[in-house]
């Protein structure tokens, strides 16, 4: 489905829900648009399940470029599309004790788990960037099963530190700045998502993929004096 | 040596602004910029300068400023009040300091967001695109005493004394939206009832959004919370998950989980952002193709800004060189803004 999104932007969606499939399709959807480099448009994003155009309004309109978006569309079967090549697997600890996690509990219980089930589960799953954004080089990652679909909080916790861990809607996000959020905290990374001074500034895309691992509270208080270059222990390897 | 304009005394919102920073929204990273576009307009206007030149964006209250040099200083956006060594100093102008001058820029009279803007731009690290402060990605920081402005190599040194009638957008009033992805989950009697409702300005906000305060009912959709998490952009109108409007700025998230209920149109956003807490906001839709031919047509025609700019001081006799201002050829269309 395409809908305008402001004065100067279109969005394609391929489902109005978290779906593993229409991920994969947003993903490759956007870098056939980029391939083709439609005059007028001047920046393109994805997020979970759809691509966002930004076009110059002095020179595109939203009826024009819907018609270019149909014919890409009309193209192939989206969701069908494999996932981008250069993917990387990611191994990055996570201390989910005391102060660092402190809605594990509660997120635990709403899913129906004990507190070390629910690390359990967290650790084992091996999630993928499924977005980036919110803010810089911030992914959203999942799919996490069913029974973690845990709703967001009516009311925002004022603060979670750059680095937190939490989860909701099957999902983790991690946190690239210090932020208020409706997500529940359940663990704490020291991996920096974004540093505007280094090469690249980014470190994860769309499509790579993550598993986090326990650590205690003291390991992690070893890793957040020792690291220099934000990594937080992580280490990345290539898939395939 | 390099002009400045050194800070005394600094307000708790004082940030360097431009155009903003495109191109790494798929990284997370807003556009950010001025919150009021036409300020930087209006303030390049005055000056003869480019309207991408980073500039001085002031919330609420500006600070003291000591002159390091000649310069000129464009004083645009929400009216302060302002006075040059304990004289005077009108808004919506632009004015010669002197080395040692004494600029004090006190809280706003009307609006929320001042702007300073230097002849020559101020010379600050390009960082990504932009000179634009970007606090939620950690890009620059707020300004505080003790802090230089340096001013760029200044084009038109001559051109001062000049003053602008400021575009409206410091009193509330109806702001334009056009439909979004998510509008049509709202029913249609709750669309209705948004439109018939005056909003007020909460006093929260800041240059990721503003709150609004209304009387009735929570505006809901079903299944609020657990809506899938989508891209969303400045103008944007979030329902919060306590049922208020919350209407994103250019320094908003990128990715948002509460639902859009509309758009505000890019040349109305500045009606929220400078609108001072209590300040009566009402909304209307307009059609998307109706709102491009007028945001078209706003920068066709220069933002009406050769009509005006006009002399500061009104006795020609005191004037020598009228003649030399150039009023026309100092008006932009604002291209580079967008």
């Amino acid at each position: 489905m395409i809908s305008q999104l402001g004065l100067s932007g279109m969005l394609v969606s391929f489902a109005d829900r978290l779906d593993e499939a229409a991920n994969r399709a947003a993903i490759a959807f956007r870098a056939r648009v980029e391939d083709e480099r439609i005059p007028g448009i001047e920046e393109s994003a994805t997020s979970l399940a759809s691509v966002f155009l930004r076009f110059d309004p002095m020179s595109m309109d939203h009826h024009r470029l819907r018609a270019s978006l149909e014919a890409l569309l009309a193209e192939r079967d989206w969701l069908a599309a494999p996932l981008p090549h250069g993917r990387r697997l990611w191994r990055i600890p996570v201390c989910f004790e005391g102060a660092h996690g402190p809605q594990l509990a509660q997120a635990a219980e709403l899913a129906g788990l004990e507190p070390d089930q629910a690390i359990a589960e967290l650790t084992a799953a091996r999630t993928r960037v499924l977005t980036i954004g919110f803010a810089p080089g911030q992914p959203y990652l999942g799919i996490l099963p069913p029974h973690w679909n845990i709703p967001r909080q009516t009311e925002l916790t004022r603060s979670v530190p750059e680095g937190a861990l939490t989860v909701a809607v099957r999902q983790f996000v991690l946190f690239a700045v210090t932020s208020p959020t409706g997500w529940r905290q359940v663990g704490r990374t020291a991996f920096r998502c974004f540093r505007a001074d280094a090469d690249p500034p980014f470190r994860l895309r769309p499509g790579d993929e993550v598993r986090f691992e326990a650590i205690g509270a003291a390991a992690f208080e070893r890793i957040l004096a020792h690291d220099g270059d934000g990594t937080g222990g992580a280490v990345a390897e290539a898939i395939e | 040596m390099t002009s400045a304009l050194v800070l005394r005394r600094a307000g708790p919102g004082l940030t360097l602004q431009d155009g903003g920073r495109t191109g790494f929204f798929a990284q997370g990273i807003s556009p950010g910029g001025a919150v009021d576009r036409l300020a930087l307009i209006e303030a390049a206007a005055l000056l003869g300068c480019e309207a991408g030149d980073a500039v001085l964006e002031m919330a609420g209250v500006g600070g003291l400023f000591e002159a390091r040099g000649d310069l000129r200083v464009a004083l645009t956006g929400a009216p302060m009040r302002a006075s040059l060594n304990g004289e005077p100093l009108e808004w919506n102008a632009c004015h010669r300091l002197r080395e040692g001058d004494t600029l004090d820029i006190g809280a706003a009279q009307a609006g929320i967001f001042g702007y300073l803007a230097l002849g020559g731009g101020i010379d600050v690290a390009n960082v990504m695109g932009s000179r634009s402060t970007h606090l939620l990605a950690g890009i620059g920081r707020r300004l505080g005493e003790g802090d230089r402005l340096d001013a760029g190599s200044d084009p038109r040194p001559e051109r001062t004394g000049l003053r602008l009638e400021p575009g409206a957008r410091f009193a509330g009033g109806t702001v334009r939206l056009i439909e979004g992805p998510q509008t049509r989950l709202f029913d249609s009697g709750t669309r209705e009832r948004f439109i018939a409702t005056a909003f007020r300005r909460d006093p929260r906000g800041n240059r990721q959004g503003a709150r609004l305060l209304f009387d009735g009912e929570p505006f809901r959709v079903a299944g609020q919370l657990d809506i899938v998490s989508e891209i969303i952009t400045a103008g944007d109108v979030q329902i919060a998950g306590d049922g208020s409007p919350f209407v994103l700025m250019p320094e908003c998230q990128t990715i948002g989980g509460y639902p859009r209920i509309a758009s505000v149109v890019p040349d109305d956003l500045a009606i929220v952002a400078q609108a001072a807490p209590g300040t009566v906001l009402r909304f209307e839709f307009i059609d998307a193709a109706a709102a491009l031919d007028d945001y078209r047509r706003r920068r066709t025609a220069g933002h009406d800004l050769a009509r005006r700019v006009r002399p500061l001081v009104r006795d020609p006799a005191s004037i020598p060189d009228l003649l030399g201002y150039q009023l026309i050829s100092g008006a932009t269309a604002g291209e580079d803004l967008r």
